[in-house]
């Protein structure tokens, strides 16, 4: 790996950790219960891309099973919280 | 052949999903991938209250590479509109689409490829199928939109699905 | 970090700029996220990054596993189609949610499309 792509990887894992940290103002923020949701939604999918990402940086397939889990998880997360949201038991 | 297969094209997709999954061609895999092909189907289809009726592979092929092009322009302005939202706000707005597609998995592609396309998000359909709340990211022209909508991704659907 | 073959530089040159491009979509995505006042708004930024964001990141790693194994190594484009089901559910679902909980505090938003009833799809 010559120093061009290992730069890039660098930059853009960082750049994913800057758009985290954005998400996760949001989170705190809110204001509303689906905000946080959309914005917890959004760090999954980052975390997944940053995994594919990692798998690069490292040459190893094993990333690629820790982002499919992830966006498993993710989904089932996501989609419960949501579905809790319809619910309407927790009306701020 | 229909006990065997109730859903081909399903039991064909698993098989390459799980030989690329697995990345390898070896006989096993082959096995384990066609037993999954195969029973996975079998097992499900009670759970599938109606089956649908895919057609014209031509009219499908030609969808998913306009809606891959549309996420792409789509994706492009919905980054400059966030971008620049201070000084041009983008003129969001919920559009009440009338709908004369009515087949249960048509809807749901239609609901996908809404909600793909990252400037318009798929919110509400009516109990009778007959219209759709959708909310636009930047809308222009309203009635312009509900034409391109029903002509580019409506028409195609009913002619896959109906 | 174990180097098999020395890939060729086109190859390391569109690695490179496929992962900048996909993180540089999800950062817009994420400002967008702060930025937009409106929820319904905010909806919309995060398509980018499950969107084109992991078209890109998936292309750059099917890109870089084939140089690095001498051959077709697809398994990453599963990512974009395990997102483009998986995600279209929970947005769904989140513009609902926010539908009913914005009516039932009473702020500004459509009504139901149409009366009675939860619809069945």
């Amino acid at each position: 790996m010559t120093g061009l792509l290992a730069n890039a990887i660098l930059a853009s894992l960082f750049i994913f950790i800057i758009a985290m940290a954005l998400a996760l103002v949001r989170v705190f923020r809110g204001p509303s219960a689906q905000d946080r949701v959309l914005a917890l939604d959004y760090l999954y999918i980052l975390a997944m891309l940053m995994m594919l990402v990692l798998g690069i940086r490292y040459a190893s397939d094993t990333y690629f099973e820790g982002a499919m889990l992830i966006a498993l998880f993710g989904f089932v997360g996501s989609f419960a919280l949501a579905k809790f949201l319809l619910r309407g038991e927790v009306i701020e | 052949m229909n006990r065997l297969f109730p859903a081909p094209l399903l039991s064909l997709a698993l098989f390459v999903l799980w030989l690329v999954l697995n990345l390898s061609v070896s006989p096993g895999n082959l096995l384990l991938g066609a037993a999954l092909g195969i029973l996975a189907p079998v097992l499900m289809a009670p759970l599938r209250p109606q089956h649908a009726h895919i057609r014209r592979p031509l009219v499908i092929a030609r969808l998913i590479g306009r809606v891959g092009l549309d996420v792409i322009l789509s994706n492009l302005q919905v980054a400059r509109g966030v971008l620049r939202a201070s000084s041009h706000p983008p003129r969001s707005a919920f559009v009440h689409i009338p709908l004369s597609l009515r087949d249960a998995h048509g809807l749901a592609a239609l609901s996908m490829i809404t909600t793909v396309v990252p400037g318009t998000v798929w919110s509400e359909l009516a109990v009778d199928r007959s219209i759709l709340l959708l909310h636009v990211f930047d809308l222009d022209d309203e009635a312009a939109f509900i034409e391109h909508f029903k002509h580019t991704y409506e028409r195609p659907l009913m002619e896959i699905f109906e | 970090m174990i180097q098999t073959v020395e890939l060729p530089f086109w190859l390391e040159l569109a690695t490179a700029v496929l992962l900048l491009t996909g993180s540089l979509f999800a950062l817009v995505g994420a400002i967008g996220l702060v930025r937009l006042k409106d929820y319904f708004q905010r909806m919309h930024p995060p398509a980018l990054a499950s969107t084109i964001g992991a078209w890109c990141v998936s292309l750059a790693s099917i890109l870089y596993f084939s140089g690095l194994k001498q051959g077709p190594v697809l398994h990453a484009w599963l990512i974009p189609i395990l997102l483009s089901i998986t995600v279209p559910v929970t947005t769904l679902l989140l513009a609902r949610a926010a539908l009913f909980r914005k009516r039932m505090s009473g702020e500004q938003v459509p009504d139901e499309v149409s009366s009675g009833g939860d619809r069945g799809n």
